[in-house]
């Protein structure tokens, strides 16, 4: 049964339908910017006044010249491979840790999820960590620095440990009396159970370490072995896009220059510009797994 | 029998009650130790280092060889300008952030719920969401470079009167900026806990006012914002319990010496204390400091969501 639409509503309908339009550019178009001046020519780009919807002197320049950078490719090496190592360790270790949770015999359960738990409230803050981490640890300019002091996220432990507390008990107890013991249990039978949970995981540390800059901050000294996101500090923010060029003479130098900045933008965010919408549906399943349990 | 042999019994059947754990439970056991390395090591450990606020830390002497010093820089810290400086910083741009940044995800998720064409709806969702995935260096770098002179924001504020400035080294914009791009990234993100709690209220209510006649108006009013207020109020205590622990990581990336007046929340003063000045004692007091309130308020904060809702979020 649907009733017919007052004059108003339908007033309503048309003002939403356009305000939500209105939010999408709002949110695209910086990006669409930024794409059009790294397309184009400084030169012009340094005249241009107004919206941007095309390039101006269509060109690559500025991608050739970025990805030139020795920088800027040693960046995404040193991330790339933090992102396999620290994605993988996290979500087996997050796993291990979700899985004790839920292991009703366990006489120590209560007081290890207490142990958890407490880090999400109170931490040792940022200088007693750093000192203990490069001095006692000895992990200074080390890329385990980048993994081990954020191995664990306890708010993912307790989305994980949600789900498995909803795999039905039957099937375990049916391993059991078959002879599996608990790390049997976990790996033959819980993990192969939350292959959607362990995507989400997958996501949510694989863009947390791509994102990630301000251990390496804190803790790589090493030009050479900074994450892609610390090299586009530099680069962005510290105003170092003249480091960036090697060599070529000085008025090409600044008009490559102002193009320059916008390609290295692009080119370390296109990575979750390609995949975000495909992988978009499982975030969002993430966080209401997340908010089932709120 | 005496007391000692009763508790020596006791003693004895305790042992074997871990031990028979320990045994009955090996392998969970075995699982526990890399978890417990890193809690101990990653997240203990480094709060046994918070002794150094009482210290006269010297690299020299090692954390337990140097000297006590007491209370000496809590005082220094909260008879400084920085105290009250990056105190109300902080508080500043959070009240903000939550009288500006906390309706809007509500009422977004709310007219995302009025588009009845699901295409548009999802096309809506996914754009909106794109900025939160975005790393902070990246939405920094672009948020320098379009407030900068000239740049494209920048320009866009002189159609309304504005001069052609670099905003970013002013300070009495600073905390405009810094909430405002906030909110432009993360509204589409958060609202999705509000599109969730919409998607679960009981559609025969609405059947039910549709039947009565009720306007679409009305329905929203008196079905779908009751309907998610419970969600409401307890994002809301969250947030207000986080009032205290903005990160340092944007505050880093955006501000300058211009803008410290407005910009240094507490935070990215132990930073700059910290690691770039080696004071560990003093940035170590300041940030327990900040640890310690935060926990308050956060257990607070908990503890009446837990009295709201039965349960606590966590």
């Amino acid at each position: 049964m649907k009733m017919k639409k007052s004059k108003s509503e339908i007033v309503f309908l048309i003002f939403n339908y356009i305000f939500m339009f209105f939010a999408m550019i709002v949110t695209i178009y910086p990006f669409y910017y930024v794409i059009n001046c790294s397309l184009s020519n400084s030169l012009e780009l340094m005249g241009a006044r107004g919206t941007m919807l095309l390039p101006k002197g269509l060109n690559f320049e500025a991608y050739k010249t970025v990805f030139n950078n020795p920088n800027i490719l040693s960046g995404y090496k040193t991330t790339i491979i933090v992102l396999i190592a620290g994605t993988s360790l996290s979500i087996l270790m997050t796993s291990i840790g979700a899985f004790l949770l839920t292991r009703k015999k366990l006489k120590v359960r209560k007081a290890l999820s207490y142990m958890f738990i407490f880090t999400m409230y109170f931490s040792g803050g940022m200088i007693p960590t750093y000192l203990f981490v490069y001095d006692v640890l000895g992990l200074g300019n080390n890329l385990f620095a980048l993994i081990l002091p954020g191995l664990i996220s306890t708010y993912n432990l307790l989305i994980m440990r949600t789900n498995f507390e909803a795999i039905p008990e039957s099937i375990e107890e049916s391993a059991m009396i078959d002879g599996a013991n608990d790390i049997v249990i976990l790996f033959r039978f819980v993990l192969p159970l939350s292959v959607s949970v362990i995507a989400v995981m997958v996501l949510f540390y694989g863009v947390a370490y791509w994102n990630a800059w301000f251990n390496a901050l804190l803790y790589i000294r090493d030009k050479d072995k900074f994450p892609l996101q610390l090299v586009l500090r530099e680069i962005l923010l510290l105003n170092s896009t003249e480091s960036m060029m090697s060599d070529g003479a000085g008025t090409d130098k600044f008009v490559i220059g102002e193009s320059l900045k916008y390609a290295t933008i692009i080119v370390a965010t296109i990575p979750i510009l390609v995949i975000y919408p495909f992988i978009q549906k499982y975030f969002v399943k993430g966080v209401m797994i997340g908010a089932v349990k709120g | 029998m005496t007391k000692k042999t009763v508790q020596q019994k006791n003693n004895n059947s305790f042992f074997l009650n871990v031990k028979k754990e320990l045994y009955n439970n090996r392998y969970l056991y075995i699982l526990m130790i890399p978890v417990l390395l890193y809690y101990i090591l990653f997240c203990y450990a480094p709060m046994t280092g918070i002794v150094i606020a009482f210290k006269d830390y010297q690299i020299s002497e090692g954390i337990l060889g140097s000297k006590w010093v007491g209370l000496k820089y809590f005082k220094e810290f909260f008879s400084g300008m920085f105290f009250t400086r990056t105190l109300r910083n902080t508080i500043m741009i959070s009240v903000y952030d939550i009288v500006f940044g906390f309706p809007l995800p509500v009422i977004f998720a709310l007219l995302l719920n009025e588009i009845n064409n699901l295409k548009y709806k999802k096309i809506v969702q996914t754009v909106t969401y794109l900025p939160h995935f975005i790393s902070m260096v990246v939405i920094c770098g672009m948020i320098v470079d379009f407030f900068s002179r000239d740049g494209v924001i920048t320009r866009l504020l002189t159609l309304f009167g504005f001069e052609n400035i670099n905003y970013m080294s002013d300070a009495r914009y600073f905390r405009s900026i810094y909430v405002g791009t906030g909110i432009w990234q993360g509204f589409g993100w958060n609202s999705i806990i509000y599109i969730a709690a919409i998607s679960g209220i009981d559609q025969q209510l609405y059947e039910a006012a549709e039947i009565d006649g009720a306007k679409k108006i009305r329905k929203v009013w008196h079905i779908t914002i009751p309907g998610i207020s419970d969600t409401i109020i307890l994002m809301l205590i969250l947030r207000l319990g986080s009032v205290l622990s903005i990160g340092a990581e944007k505050v880093i990336l955006l501000y300058n010496a211009g803008t410290y007046e407005t910009a240094d929340i507490i935070s990215s003063y132990v930073y700059r204390t910290g690691i770039g000045g080696a004071r560990y004692s003093y940035s170590s007091a300041v940030g327990l400091f900040q640890s310690v309130v935060n926990f308050i308020i956060l257990i607070a904060a908990n503890g009446i969501s837990k009295k709201i809702k039965g349960n606590s979020l966590f």
